[in-house]
C-alpha cells in the first residue's frame, strides 16, 4: 500500500493549526464538490480530501499519523510499524470509503456505523450509482448491469469487499437526472438493520442527432429549398424510428414543427421538435447551374433587401 | 441476454411517489429536524403544507441528499445550503439555455 501524505494533500505545513487545517479543507472542498465542482477527478480529488481531513482535524488521530515520521513520501511504499498506534483509541467513523492506507492505520468501520450516528439501527449503507443510457432506451426501456463492491465479514471476522453485480431495469419513460431507487439493494445490514438502497441516477449519452430537454426531444433535419418553398412530405428519424411528416408549403428556414406525443413516454408524454436547416443543392454539373441559371433570370429576388442595399 | 427473473425493478422518484418525513430522513441518512429545518428554509417543499404529517415527491430525495452532502462535507449551514442550491440550479438553467443558444447560433461549444 502506498504513504500518503495529508498534508500535502490539504496544501497545508506539518505545523498548521487546527484552525489552518479546517480552512484549508473548506477551500478546497468547495472546489472539489462532486456537486459543486465541474473538474473531471472531482470525485477522487473530494475522497483524498475528505480522508486526509478525517485524520488531520482530530487530534488524536493526527498525533498518531505523525507518529509515523516524516521521513515517508506521498506514495512511498507503506507498511505500519509494528505497535505503531499503541495508546491511542479511535472511534468508528464513516470511512468505508478510504484508502488502504487510512484502514491500515486507523481500521475500518463497521458498515453501518454512520446509519446508527444518525438514529437508523444497523442499516446497511446506501450505494450511489450513475447509469448512462441512450435516448432510445427511454422509448422502449432497457436493462443495465450495476457492478458493486459490497462488504462482507469473513470467516476470521474481518471485513472484506466482493464484487456484486445486478441487473436492473431502466423502465421506458426515463427522463435523464431521475433516479430509481432500488429498496435493499445496497450492503447489507448489521445486527438485524435493513439493508441499504441502491440510488441509480440516469443520464442519457450525447447523441448525434437529438437533444433532449425534460421529456420534449429536438432534431434538425435538412431539407431542399424546393421542399420548404413548395411543401412536401419528407421522412424523418425519431428516437422509436423513422415517421413520415408534412412541410406546410412557404415553410421557413429554421422553422420548428412540433410533433406531439413524439418526445418521451409518460403520463405526460413529451413532444418531438423538428427544426428544418435549408440545404443548398451544389451547383457542380451544367444541368444544376442551368437551374441557378434560370432562377436568377426569372425570379426577382433580393436578399439584402433587409439591408437597404 | 438477461433472464427476466433475475431483472430487479426499482421506483423511479418522480412527482408521482409520496414519501413521508421519516422515509426521506432513511433515503438521506440524516435525522428528523434536519429534514423539518430544510423545509423552514425553503430547500424542501413539503407536498401538503397544512397537513399534521408531511408529504414528500420523490424528487425531493435527490435534493435532500444533495443538500446533507453540502451541508456535512462543507460544513455549510442551512440557509447556506439553499443559497448553494437556488444557484446551482439557476446555473442549469443558464447551462441548458446557453447550449440550446449555441446550437441554434451553430456554435459547437463542446
Amino acid at each position: 500500500m502506498q504513504y500518503k501524505d495529508y498534508y500535502k494533500t490539504l496544501g497545508v505545513d506539518k505545523t498548521a493549526t487546527q484552525d489552518e487545517i479546517k480552512k484549508a479543507y473548506r477551500r478546497l472542498a468547495r472546489k472539489y464538490h462532486p456537486d459543486v465542482s465541474k473538474e473531471s477527478d472531482a470525485e477522487e480529488q473530494f475522497k483524498a480530501l475528505g480522508e486526509a481531513y478525517e485524520v488531520l482535524k482530530d487530534p488524536e488521530k493526527r498525533a498518531a499519523y505523525d507518529q509515523l515520521g516524516s521521513q515517508w513520501q506521498a506514495g512511498q511504499e507503506f507498511r505500519p510499524p509494528p505497535g505503531w498506534d499503541a495508546g491511542f483509541e479511535f472511534s468508528g467513523d464513516d470511512s468505508s470509503a478510504f484508502s488502504d492506507f487510512f484502514e491500515s492505520l486507523f481500521g475500518r468501520a463497521q458498515s453501518g456505523s454512520r446509519g446508527r450516528s444518525h438514529g437508523f439501527d444497523g442499516k446497511g449503507r446506501d450505494h450511489h450509482a450513475r447509469v448512462l443510457v441512450d435516448l432510445e432506451d427511454a422509448y422502449a426501456g432497457t436493462a443495465r448491469q450495476i457492478t458493486l463492491q459490497a462488504p462482507y465479514v469473513d470467516k476470521s471476522g474481518h471485513v472484506r469487499t466482493r464484487e456484486r453485480t445486478l441487473n436492473v431495469r431502466v423502465p421506458k419513460g426515463i427522463m435523464a437526472g431521475q433516479q430509481i431507487r432500488l429498496a435493499g439493494q445496497g450492503d447489507a445490514g448489521m445486527g438485524g438493520g435493513p439493508a441499504g438502497d441502491l440510488y441509480l441516477e440516469v443520464e442519457f449519452r450525447p447523441h448525434r442527432m437529438y437533444r433532449v430537454e425534460g421529456r420534449n426531444v429536438h432534431v434538425d433535419v435538412p431539407v431542399a429549398p424546393w421542399e420548404l418553398a413548395l411543401g412536401a412530405k419528407i421522412r424523418v428519424p425519431t428516437p422509436e424510428g423513422n415517421i413520415e411528416m408534412s412541410v406546410p408549403p412557404s415553410s421557413r428556414p429554421d422553422e420548428k414543427l412540433r410533433l406531439p406525443g413524439r418526445g418521451i413516454p409518460g403520463k405526460k408524454k413529451g413532444d418531438l421538435y423538428v427544426t428544418l436547416r435549408v440545404v443548398l443543392p451544389p451547383a457542380d454539373s451544367e444541368k444544376s447551374r442551368q437551374v441557378y441559371e434560370n432562377m436568377k433570370r426569372e425570379m426577382d429576388f433580393n436578399p439584402r433587401q433587409g439591408l437597404g442595399v | 441476454m438477461t433472464r427476466n427473473e433475475d431483472l430487479l425493478t426499482g421506483v423511479i422518484l418522480d412527482e408521482t411517489i409520496e414519501l413521508t418525513v421519516d422515509e426521506l430522513c432513511r433515503s438521506c441518512s440524516t435525522r428528523r429536524d434536519t429534514i423539518l429545518s430544510m423545509v423552514e428554509e425553503g430547500i424542501l417543499q413539503p407536498v401538503n403544507r397544512t397537513g399534521v404529517s408531511w408529504r414528500f415527491t420523490g424528487v425531493s430525495v435527490k435534493r435532500a441528499i444533495k443538500a446533507t452532502k453540502l451541508h456535512r462535507d462543507l460544513e455549510l449551514n442551512l440557509p447556506g445550503v439553499a443559497l448553494a442550491l437556488d444557484l446551482m440550479d439557476e446555473i442549469d438553467r443558464l447551462r441548458a439555455r446557453l447550449a440550446h443558444i449555441s446550437h441554434q447560433a451553430g456554435i459547437d461549444d463542446s
